[in-house]
């Protein structure tokens, strides 16, 4: 059971989507075209909204990587498949 | 486009290209993947429905928000921004961080250390199991009923996406909920929870900004609200609340105790929607964090629900008028006006998800209290584990259909969230008068809290038939909810008293650990190395959410 949670880290699982996510809202803005930048006020929200994901994404990764899931939690999820103490 | 479309509620099509769609596909792919991968880990029907009591409070504090942010917050709120202003603020700060606060502080150790899978489990220790069952069945009903707010959101939005009729977008929208449910269970709803909460965010945060930038931000804001139909009083959250001359139509009084103290406390402490998440959690500790960690983005979720809402009556003047789009359609018609494909598809994946999360949770809810607190409690509890894991599988069906019905129920509502505070006085005000009078008053009587809670529950109902019907006048139908809700308490109290009175008590013995005062001195102290620091106290962190809260409504006095 340790194993897939290690794996199925939330945080990596964020991470994970919203690096791909941001990936993708960044390249489609930098390709925007002047009707789309328009209907946004102007803004390059596809682009914005893209790099802020990016950013956020890339903290979880690091957080999970820094911090992988700590003790207490992996030690209490194998007594939990098992008997409790 | 215009500056205020003029567009009918039928006609509100999001335009949604392959992009979007990609967005969307990838977010259901690992959603799903999760599912399978979880599916292999659980084994026994308590790892099933509480995930196995391992997650650490960060986790259980983030599935506990999200579970609370669905089709409720994001469009209900949006509808109530729009039509009572900043009133809604309320439902934020006084109407949940105090509640949040005091589940954390106060009624987790309850719940946790009585090992306890459910409130109506509870009930049936402190009290007895004809209360179990009273608590089982309305909440199952209120849990279908609440299933069918989001799985209508949900089909509002798909119809908006695809062009769908109503129902169609209603049953189609339901068997994807069903084969999520059943492809992951709890783990996976647990990881779909956390995980729509930060794409609902990516998806609103742009929205906003751009609102913002259209309306010239929070003070072109604030003067355009002052021209609109809410006027100034949709910029204040307690001026004129002595009387009743404000947006709600509601005094500082039915806000107080109907929202703050007797809705909220009903709704935060024993909806088991979201206390199952700390269920979840390692340890005590942990498990009273919980609802502590979730009130901190609480305090400022309005910012992606109240502001656009706001937005959207400045810009659509026809919005919640007739002929012009309900006040539910608020954010998505914002996304169609603002959002460039790309974001777009963010925020409408944020969105489904966000429903379904909602309504799976729901499910899940009901699916946990029929198996083990009707079938197994008062039916038949003999048959092996895996016999009630197929029930619940089979309730769990069950409810998704039921769901479909009511549907259409939550359909006939032009503002969703004035229908859900309306269930919430039927079935959590009473509830809570008996917990938590059951909790602190250890004379209580097992009858006691039958009696009180069955009279509670049909006076609140009382109320609002007869609010319906014309016979009390009070004002709006949100306002008629706090006072449906304080009626239900005040009844219920009165009726637990006088049956204690007349009844005899339960022998001490039964009551330890249930009950304020009585420990259990069996349960061993279960912390952990580190949670003895500040920022791992549920009182230091409770105090400080709360002085934030306070801090908050100083510019919106």
């Amino acid at each position: 059971m340790a194993a897939p949670q290690r794996l199925f880290d939330i945080r990596r699982v964020i991470g994970g989507l919203f690096v791909v996510y941001g990936l993708i809202l960044a390249v489609t803005g930098l390709l925007d075209s002047a009707q789309e930048i328009q209907k946004a006020e102007g803004i390059r929200i596809n682009l914005w909204t893209g790099i802020a994901m990016l950013v956020v994404g890339g903290a979880f990764l690091l957080w999970e990587r820094l911090r992988p899931s700590d003790g207490p939690t992996s030690s209490n999820a194998s007594a939990s498949s098992g008997e409790k103490e | 486009m215009p500056d205020a479309p003029l567009l009918a509620a039928q006609d509100l099509r999001l335009d949604v290209n392959v992009l979007d769609y990609v967005i969307l596909a990838l977010y259901f792919l690992v959603v799903l993947g999760i599912g399978f991968a979880a599916k292999r880990a659980v084994r026994t029907s308590l790892d099933f429905f509480l995930s196995g009591r391992a997650l650490p409070a960060w986790i259980t504090g983030l599935a506990f928000m999200s579970a609370n942010l669905g089709a409720t917050e994001v469009l209900g709120m949006a509808a109530n921004g729009a039509q009572y202003g900043a009133m809604t603020l309320h439902y934020y700060w006084i109407g949940a961080v105090p509640a949040m606060v005091f589940l954390g502080v106060v009624m987790m150790p309850f719940y946790y250390r009585s090992k306890v899978h459910s409130v109506p489990e509870f009930m049936r220790r402190r009290f007895n199991g004809a209360t179990q069952l009273l608590n089982a069945g309305t909440f199952a009903v209120a849990q279908i009923l609440i299933a069918g707010i989001n799985l209508y959101a949900l089909a509002l939005i798909m119809d908006a996406m695809l062009g769908w009729p109503l129902w169609l977008s209603i049953i189609v929208s339901a068997a994807i909920v069903l084969a999520y449910i059943t492809l992951g269970g709890l783990s996976s709803a647990i990881y779909n929870e956390v995980m729509q909460f930060f794409v609902i965010v990516a998806g609103l945060v742009p929205v906003v900004i751009i609102g913002l930038t259209r309306v010239g931000g929070f003070s072109g804001l604030g003067e355009k609200v002052k021209q609109s139909v809410l006027g100034k009083g949709g910029l204040h959250t307690w001026a004129h609340t002595a009387g009743t001359d404000n947006p709600l139509n509601a005094n500082w009084i039915g806000l107080v105790f109907g929202l703050g103290f007797v809705l909220s406390f009903g709704y935060w402490t024993t909806n088991f929607a979201e206390v199952q998440r700390a269920l979840s959690a390692r340890n005590t500790n942990a498990a009273r964090l919980t609802p502590i960690v979730a009130a901190y983005p609480k305090l400022v979720i309005p910012i992606v629900t109240v502001i656009p809402g706001l937005i959207a009556v400045v810009l659509f003047g026809d919005l919640g008028k007739d002929g012009g789009p309900t006040y539910n359609e608020a954010i998505p018609l914002l996304m169609n006006e603002f959002l460039p494909n790309g974001v777009l598809g963010v925020a409408v994946t944020g969105l489904l998800a966000s429903f379904m999360a909602g309504m799976a949770a729901n499910i899940s809810g009901f699916n946990t209290v029929f198996t083990q607190d009707i079938w197994k409690a008062h039916v038949n509890g003999d048959h092996p584990d895996e016999w009630y894991v197929r029930l619940g599988r089979i309730a769990t069906v069950v409810g998704v259909l039921a769901g479909i019905g009511t549907a259409f129920i939550a359909a006939g509502f032009g503002n969703i969230m004035n229908y859900l505070q309306s269930l919430f006085s039927f079935f959590n005000a009473p509830l809570f008068a008996t917990f938590i009078i059951g909790l602190f008053w250890r004379r209580m009587t097992a009858w006691a809290g039958f009696w009180g809670l069955l009279s509670g529950t049909v006076c609140a109902f009382a109320s609002y038939i007869l609010y319906k019907a014309g016979v009390f006048d009070f004002g709006t139908e949100l306002n008629a909810s706090f006072w449906g809700a304080g009626i239900a308490f005040v009844v219920d109290a009165v009726v637990s008293v006088v049956v204690t009175l007349a009844t005899t008590p339960k022998p001490e013995s039964e009551l330890r650990g249930l009950v304020y005062g009585l420990s259990d001195a069996s349960v061993s102290d279960d912390a952990l190395a580190g949670d003895a620091a500040w920022y791992r106290s549920p009182v230091i962190l409770g105090a400080g959410v709360v002085v934030l809260a306070a801090a908050f409504y100083l510019p919106f006095l």
